[in-house]
């Protein structure tokens, strides 16, 4: 690693002041960008912690019936908490291992946007806003493709506010190597309509599956997905699957979920 | 650098670290506690699992400067008080849960966060628990015996 100073400010306003600084970069739980860092993939000079600011961990209720989820968050604390949406519940205790999930952060997660990570599909399945210092983001808008975000340099995510739907499930299909999703596919049921969004699959990060959702919003069972499949076009292949395999799990997957969620 | 303070195995520490001075760092070279072990650098083993604030971790993915006032446990703080082993190192050694022995400090400290949320797990919550804890050497199937073992229940009939 280059060398760096870190700061460990104690409110979202005094973090924000010091990522104003050149080269000065946030750090969540550090279970990405530590290794990024050992790697010499980034040089900051300075490190901002957002760890030790109250008013970023936590979760609560909001007056409209979200989950609201401070972005400091531990993947732990979400596992352990979240009883009000048992699905993003099952999601976080599923990330990575015990350790992984002791530190690493939803806010973290969010911001790095990994393609096969768990929590985008959760944020885009749900339509969740994402919270920043400086202003609100839909999920629609947030998400732009792989490692790609809608955030501006210096900007953090302050709290994602999860709308709670009727129903929901998670179903990942396990990379056993790097515990991350090979596929994964959340679907969540509202009195409005159905979403489901894939991650791991597309080259451009996570997706709705807009047939699915409509199918699924039509008549929430297995059956209304017979006969709807994904093209291999534009899903991510490598040693781990070929794009075909991956277009074929997402089906699987989600059929799993409804089946799971009903 | 910068001053650190924090409680490592019950004793009050201090240390100058750089803000890069990973806690695995920390604890071998500072504290001469070299009981933690380096297996991958890459978040991937556990071999350099210690305890924060009651916490697993991996003390090879957390700065020292991010422990400044936590409580850490290492290999080191798991033996009783009369230098004898704990429970659950006596049911590593009793059930031959290593062989080489670089992973266990790792495979006790997960062993013992574990026993701590779900005191008599199931075979499949060990093994899901151990998810971030690779050994090399065992095939697992001791590790998993002794902690079952270390856990009150009864293991006479698990296949070796
Ligand atoms: C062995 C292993 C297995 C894993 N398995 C999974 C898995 O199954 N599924 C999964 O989804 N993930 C997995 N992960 C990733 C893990 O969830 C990370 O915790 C997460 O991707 C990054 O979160 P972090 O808090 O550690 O962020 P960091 O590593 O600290 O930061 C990541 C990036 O986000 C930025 N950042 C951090 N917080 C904020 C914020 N609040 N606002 C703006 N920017 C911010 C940082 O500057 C950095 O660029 C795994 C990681 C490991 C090491
Ligand atoms: S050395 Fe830390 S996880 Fe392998
Ligand atoms: S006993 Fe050798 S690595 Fe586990």
């Amino acid at each position: 690693m280059y060398a760096f100073e870190i700061e460990r400010p104690t409110t979202i306003a005094e973090a924000v002041a010091a990522l104003a600084a050149d080269e000065a970069q946030a750090l969540g739980g550090g279970q990405t960008l530590i290794p990024t860092l050992k790697q010499r993939l980034a040089a900051p000079e300075t490190l901002v912690s957002l760890t030790a600011i109250p008013e970023m961990q936590g979760l609560c209720m909001s007056d409209e019936g979200a989950l609201c989820v401070g972005a400091a968050t531990t993947h732990a604390r979400v596992a352990a908490e979240a009883k009000a949406f048992p699905a993003l519940a099952a999601l976080a205790g599923h990330i990575g291992d015990p350790a992984v999930r002791n530190r690493g952060t939803l806010g973290g997660s969010l911001a790095n946007n990994d393609p096969s990570a768990c929590y985008p599909a959760a944020v885009l399945g749900t339509g969740a806003t994402i919270k920043t210092n400086a202003r609100e983001i839909a999920a629609d808008d947030y998400f732009q493709g792989m490692f790609a975000t809608a955030l501006e340099e210096g900007e953090i995510i302050t709290e994602v506010r999860f709308p709670v739907p009727t129903t929901a499930s998670y179903q990942k299909f396990l990379q056993p190597a790097s515990r991350f999703a090979l596929v994964g596919v959340f679907v969540a049921q509202y009195p409005t309509g159905v979403r489901v969004a894939v991650t791991g699959a597309s080259e451009e990060g996570v997706f709705r599956w807009a047939e699915a959702e409509a199918a699924l919003s039509a008549d929430f069972g297995v059956e209304a997905l017979a006969g709807l499949a994904v093209s291999p076009d534009g899903m991510i292949a490598d040693l781990h699957g070929t794009s075909e395999y991956r277009a074929h799990l997402i089906g699987v997957l989600t059929k799993r979920a409804v089946a799971a969620a009903i | 650098m910068t001053d650190v303070k924090m409680t490592v195995n019950g004793q009050p520490v201090l240390g100058q670290v750089e803000g890069r001075t990973l806690l695995v760092d920390f604890l071998r070279t500072d504290l001469k506690l070299t009981g933690t072990h380096v297996g991958c650098d890459t978040s991937q083993c556990g071999a350099c699992l210690v305890h924060v604030n009651g916490a697993a971790v991996k003390a090879c993915t957390m700065f020292a400067f991010e422990a400044d006032g936590a409580e850490v446990t290492t290999i080191e703080g798991m033996a009783e008080p009369d230098g004898s082993l704990s429970r659950i190192q006596q049911a590593f050694q009793d059930h031959h849960g290593l062989q080489c022995g670089f992973c266990t400090p790792g495979m006790v400290m997960s062993a013992a966060a574990l026993l701590k949320e779900t005191p008599k797990p199931t075979e499949a919550e060990v093994r899901a628990y151990l998810e971030g804890n690779i050994c090399r050497c065992t095939g697992y199937h001791n590790i998993i015996k002794a902690i079952m073992a270390a856990s009150g229940q009864d293991v006479s009939a698990a296949v070796a």
